[in-house]
């Protein structure tokens, strides 16, 4: 019999609702699972084997008693540590929240746990999620489970969710939650061989995630294939009341409506994306893609995202100037950490605590959001970047009224080693050119694994969408799956 | 644009994160770096451009005026309120002494 | 009536504009479902969004926005139907989020206008005071600083209640005109009902920018002091600033624009310490909040919702119901007085079987200064008059109706407040009825002549001023139940 924790988010629950296993057997698998992981990867900041465990009591309870089972019924997933959990530790890997235990819960982890998912732990990330690598966490790196061929050093996940990709990569959870500010579900999926969406600015609400830049963030589905993050995601999005920003549209019933036939469907493929210098590889799974696209049906055709270049410093002003304002409330004075020196004053107080709390990171990225809003420069940089947006939202808007999705790849690269990209800041935010464009526009996207390259790494493919059409995202992610039949999985070193 | 030593300890003091001599010094340069980057963003045409307001296209909703018509939102908690902080006393939040 | 500063060097012209914080009357907080209600326990009205948790987010409420359009609908002003929130960064104790969630590109209220009276002695003089804008933002928190030797407290139960600021244009130019200005928006905004107006309470605050300058020259470097909480402190403030600023000047000195706090013990002014922080507010739209877009319905809605205003009020009792233009000053100067006054006015109409303009003037006469005294003696106010509007125009209609004079009016007004009966009651009871015996009048005013020789030899050779104490004297004798009309008949027939 194939273990449990080999099953996936829609097997996991037609499994329990069938009787063929009980939620609390998977649990406790899971539990186990993580348990024997954990030192190795360092994917959660904590774990909550009790939590899995009521979850799966309560799951097991409900269909002895004959009652309907929730979307997620007997899943355990992992929670990345960027949404609030009521009673469990939320630091957003930052020292500046240790030890913080949030009175609330957040509005989409409610939504998994009300449709039956249960809590393995709190996921590791880069530090509010700041990062692609998920090495400015102060919980340490998180290490990919997988390794090039031959080659034992030690790979970045891929960040910001760079917990959550390891842990559903290393099959330690069934799934997993991602926030997505730049690319941050993206990016690491692509790494790490699974599947991950970013639905439509709005799907989810963000009432109880932890912000990092307001107009971008959005919480989204990390798992291993397209249909369980079709699941996945139908359980966290909805319109939430207390989110400004939702939006109040019925969630559509995705995974019923899931078909990889792609006939009358036209994809189209940006030639900005083609860099100068793209790596092989990369270069290969892209044409690989779009020949898989047109065995499903679909017409593809080349288009023009003529601002594209220009995403990655638009997105470098527009998130830190939204983060050094998000930020300002960890203070010292409600919660978190206080770094109060002898004869200080609350504004030395506020300085101590920020430079002891914040990683070099997120002081840099304070910094410049500071700067770019500061007197005199506000409308050179920040104004000027919300232009630029404006025409990289028009580039795409234009795009779709030819094309109904559009096929990139994730990531210029696979998995590098640990410590390779972060001397470099910009180095590092190279990493997310190509999924930085569908951020700014708050259109939905997805990663879905393509292959292996030539060192035996994982290679994403990357489709964005209309506004609102998770649904031909997630088809044509689908369209890839079943062509690309990506089964390689990361040999357990652990 | 480029910053200076000064400019920096000067963002730093705004952003109330305290920096030495030497962690400035780090970060002029990568700073610099930074901005001489987003810099292009200044060669884009964008005459008659408006800037973005809205990612999705999409009003403010306004909520009824309610006391505590959601939980989540409302007041009452104190003791919720209060719980995390370094220093609570009396149902305050301490901070050290200000001086107006 | 222009107003000066003379100082050792020339004469100095003070510029006033008032930045006025008016907490929205609204059962919740601007973003969150925590209440406002005043003088709660610490921290008791907070909610995880007025704390600032992570990843709380802002919903705003309709309320707030509803009674600032319906504020800048009553002062005149454009209303901006399409308007946004920006964040305004700055670290302090009492801005748990690290910025204040206000209105600065743009707001929801454009430019309007507030005519005041700055001399109550000549009501007919009046100004146009320009406002700015409006915009709707939160309020911060508060800090205690006496509590603990080496702690200051901090209490978040005002963190994120509703407020309008009403930015005036620099249009005033003295402390009677700031402070004219100031109680006039505040009886807008209470007939509004968009703000108590409690200044005790810190319902409404201002922030005083003063500056001096020669007559006609360029404005001066202005300071601005903060919350201030009366009429009386924001004239004090002014007059205390613009003498500073003059004597700072005319020794050689340079005013530092800056930030200052008043001592209303002292009726100072001095600089304050903890906001001297180079202000640079990194103002940018806050991305958590949409553009707020009014819908026209909405909008007509607000103005359909509005009573009549101040001035509209006055106007009408002037023209319409002929009052003095000191009585429609008075009695529309706070809506429960113009309420109270409408009552009167109407329950008089009623008893008395006449229009409302004519018995307009005996009632306002009689409200201003009859009740109006006699309250003030009591230490109480109309809100707890003993009297209703109803007795009050039980009593008119004695004395329209001829039943009793006015003397005795002033009598039954004191037996009233003191015993809350009905005024026929307390005539009956005490025999107050006015007499029309002409026989019994008739003898008292020849007793009163009789005794009062000289002053009658004075009378008839052109002191006529004596009449009154003729008059006088005989409704004293009849005990002042004499029909005060038959007296004057009498007196005049028998003096010739
Ligand atoms: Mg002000
Ligand atoms: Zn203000």
């Amino acid at each position: 019999m194939t273990e449990l924790t080999d099953l996936g988010l829609v097997a996991l629950r037609d499994g329990v609702a069938h009787g063929d296993f009980t939620a609390t057997e998977v649990a406790g698998a899971f539990n186990a699972a993580v348990a024997e992981a954990n030192g190795a990867l360092n994917a959660f900041i904590v774990t909550t084997p009790d939590h899995a465990l009521a979850a799966a009591a309560r799951v097991d309870a409900a269909r002895a008693a004959g009652e309907p089972l929730g979307k997620l019924a007997g899943v355990p997933i992992g929670m990345k540590d960027l949404f609030a959990t009521k009673g469990v530790q939320t630091t957003a890997a930052s020292k500046i929240l240790g030890g913080f235990v949030p009175p609330y819960e957040s509005s989409v982890s409610q939504k998994l746990w009300d449709a039956g998912a249960g809590l393995l732990g709190k996921l590791n990330l880069d530090q509010f999620a700041m990062g692609s690598s998920n090495e400015t966490s102060a919980f340490g790196n998180v290490i990919s489970p997988w390794r090039a061929t031959g080659d034992a050093a030690l790979r970045a996940p891929g960040g910001s969710s760079g917990g959550s990709s390891a842990a559903v990569a290393a099959r330690i959870v069934a799934a997993a939650t991602g926030t997505d500010t730049g690319g941050s579900i993206r990016q690491p999926a692509a790494f790490t061989g699974i599947t991950g969406i970013k639905p439509t600015y709005g799907r989810c609400s963000r009432w109880g995630v932890v912000a990092f830049a307001s107009s971008l963030d959005q919480a989204g589905a990390m798992a291993r294939d397209v249909t369980d993050c079709a699941v996945m995601l139908e359980a966290m999005a909805g319109f939430d009341p207390k989110d400004a920003t939702s939006l109040d549209l019925p969630v559509p019933d995705w995974r019923a409506a899931l078909s990889d036939d792609l006939r009358g469907r036209t994809v189209g493929i940006p030639r900005e994306y083609r860099l100068d210098g793209l790596n092989g590889d990369v270069a290969a799974s892209w044409d690989q893609g779009i020949a898989w696209l047109k065995d499903a049906g679909a017409r593809v055709v080349d288009i023009s995202l003529p601002h594209t270049r220009y995403a990655l410093p638009a997105y470098y002003i527009i998130a830190p100037a939204e983060a050094s304002s998000n930020l300002a409330r960890y203070d010292g004075v409600r919660y978190g950490l206080r770094d109060l020196p002898p004869g200080a004053n609350l504004q030395d107080m506020y300085a101590a605590t920020r430079a002891a709390g914040f990683g070099p990171e997120v002081k840099r990225r304070i910094m410049i959001g500071t700067y770019v809003l500061s007197a005199g420069f506000y409308d050179a940089y920040y104004t000027q970047a919300q232009k630029v947006r404006a025409l990289i939202a028009r580039d795409f808007t234009q795009a779709f009224q030819d094309v109904d999705v559009i096929l990139t790849p994730t990531a210029p690269s696979s998995a590098f080693v640990l410590g390779e990209k972060s001397a470099d800041p910009l180095e590092m935010y190279l990493n997310d050119v190509f999924s930085v464009p569908a951020s700014l526009a708050g259109l939905p996207a997805m990663s879905v694994p393509a292959g292996l390259d030539r060192a035996g790494l994982p290679l994403g493919l990357h489709l964005i969408g209309r506004p609102f059409d998770e649904q031909t995202v997630l088809d044509a992610g689908l369209a890839i799956e079943r062509r690309a039949a990506f089964v390689a999985r990361p040999a357990k070193w652990w | 644009m480029t910053v200076a030593p000064a400019d920096v300890a000067r963002i730093a003091a705004l952003a109330r994160i305290k920096v030495d001599e030497s962690e400035i010094a780090a970060l002029v340069p990568e700073l610099n770096g930074i901005l001489a980057w987003v810099d292009q963003l200044g060669e884009v045409d964008v005459t008659g451009v408006a800037p973005m307001t809205a990612v999705i296209a999409n009003q403010l909703r306004l909520r009824a005026d309610v006391v505590g018509a959601d939980p989540l939102t409302g007041g009452g908690i104190r003791d919720a309120v209060l719980a995390n902080a370094p220093a609570a006393e009396h149902g305050f939040f301490g901070v050290p002494k200000v001086i107006e | 009536m222009t107003y000066r500063i003379t100082g050792t060097t020339g004469e100095w012209e003070v510029v006033i504009g008032l930045e006025v914080h008016a907490q929205i009357a609204t059962a919740s907080k601007l973003f969150s479902g925590a209440a406002t209600a005043f003088g709660a326990e610490p921290n008791t009205q907070v909610s995880l969004i007025d704390a600032a948790m992570p990843g709380m987010l802002p919903v705003p409420n309709r309320e707030c926005i509803r009674q600032a359009v319906r504020t800048g609908i009553a002062i005149n002003a454009a209303i901006n139907p399409w308007s946004r929130f920006d964040r305004k960064n700055y670290f302090y104790a009492d801005l748990p989020q690290g910025y204040q969630i206000s209105q600065l590109y743009h707001p929801l209220v454009g430019e309007g206008a507030v005519e005041i009276t700055p001399d109550d002695k000549h009501p007919d003089q009046t100004k146009v005071i320009g406002v700015e804008r409006i915009h709707v933002e939160q309020d911060a928190g508060k800090l205690m600083h006496d509590q603990h030797p080496t702690q200051s407290y901090v209490d978040l139960n005002r963190s994120g209640v509703a407020l309008m600021e009403i930015v005036s244009k620099p249009d005033m130019r003295s402390p009677a005109e700031a402070g004219a200005y100031l109680a006039k928006l505040r009886t807008i905004l209470r007939y509004v009902g968009s703000c108590d107006g409690n200044m005790d309470q810190g319902s409404m605050r201002a922030d005083v920018n003063v500056s001096v300058r020669r007559p006609g020259a360029p404005f001066g470097t202005r300071t601005e002091t903060k919350n201030v909480n009366s009429v009386r402190f924001v004239m004090a403030t002014v007059d205390y600033e613009a003498k500073r600023q003059v004597k700072v000047l005319e020794a050689g000195g340079v005013i530092a624009q800056e930030t200052r706090l008043f001592d209303p013990d002292s009726g100072t002014t001095r600089s304050m310490r903890s906001k001297e922080d180079a202000h640079d507010y990194r103002y940018f739209p806050d991305p958590d909040l949409l553009p707020l877009v009014l819908d026209p319905a909405f909008i007509d809605e607000c103005r359909a919702s509005l009573p009549e205003l101040p001035d509209a009020k006055r106007q009408r009792y002037a023209t319409t119901l002929g009052l003095s233009a000191y009585n429609a000053g008075v009695l529309t100067a706070e809506a429960e007085t113009a309420r109270w006054f409408e009552a009167l006015l109407a329950h008089s109409a009623q008893l008395q079987g006449k229009a409302e303009a004519d018995v307009a003037r005996a009632a306002a006469n009689w409200l201003t200064s009859e009740l109006f005294g006699a309250l003030n003696k009591l230490g109480t106010g109309l809100t707890d008059s003993p009297v209703s509007p109803e007795a009050g125009a039980a009593l008119l209609a004695l004395v329209g109706k001829g039943t009793i004079s006015g003397s005795i009016a002033k009598h039954v007004l004191e037996k009233m407040l003191e015993s809350g009966d009905a005024p026929d009651v307390i005539v009956a009871r005490e025999g107050l009825t006015q007499t029309s015996d002409s026989g019994a009048i008739e003898a008292a005013a020849a007793a009163v002549l009789a005794a009062n020789a000289d002053k009658v030899a004075q009378y008839q050779a052109g002191k006529l001023a004596l009449f009154g104490f003729f008059v006088g004297q005989t409704m004293k004798a009849m005990g002042g139940k004499a029909n005060p009309q038959l007296v004057n008949d009498v007196l005049k027939a028998k003096l010739g």
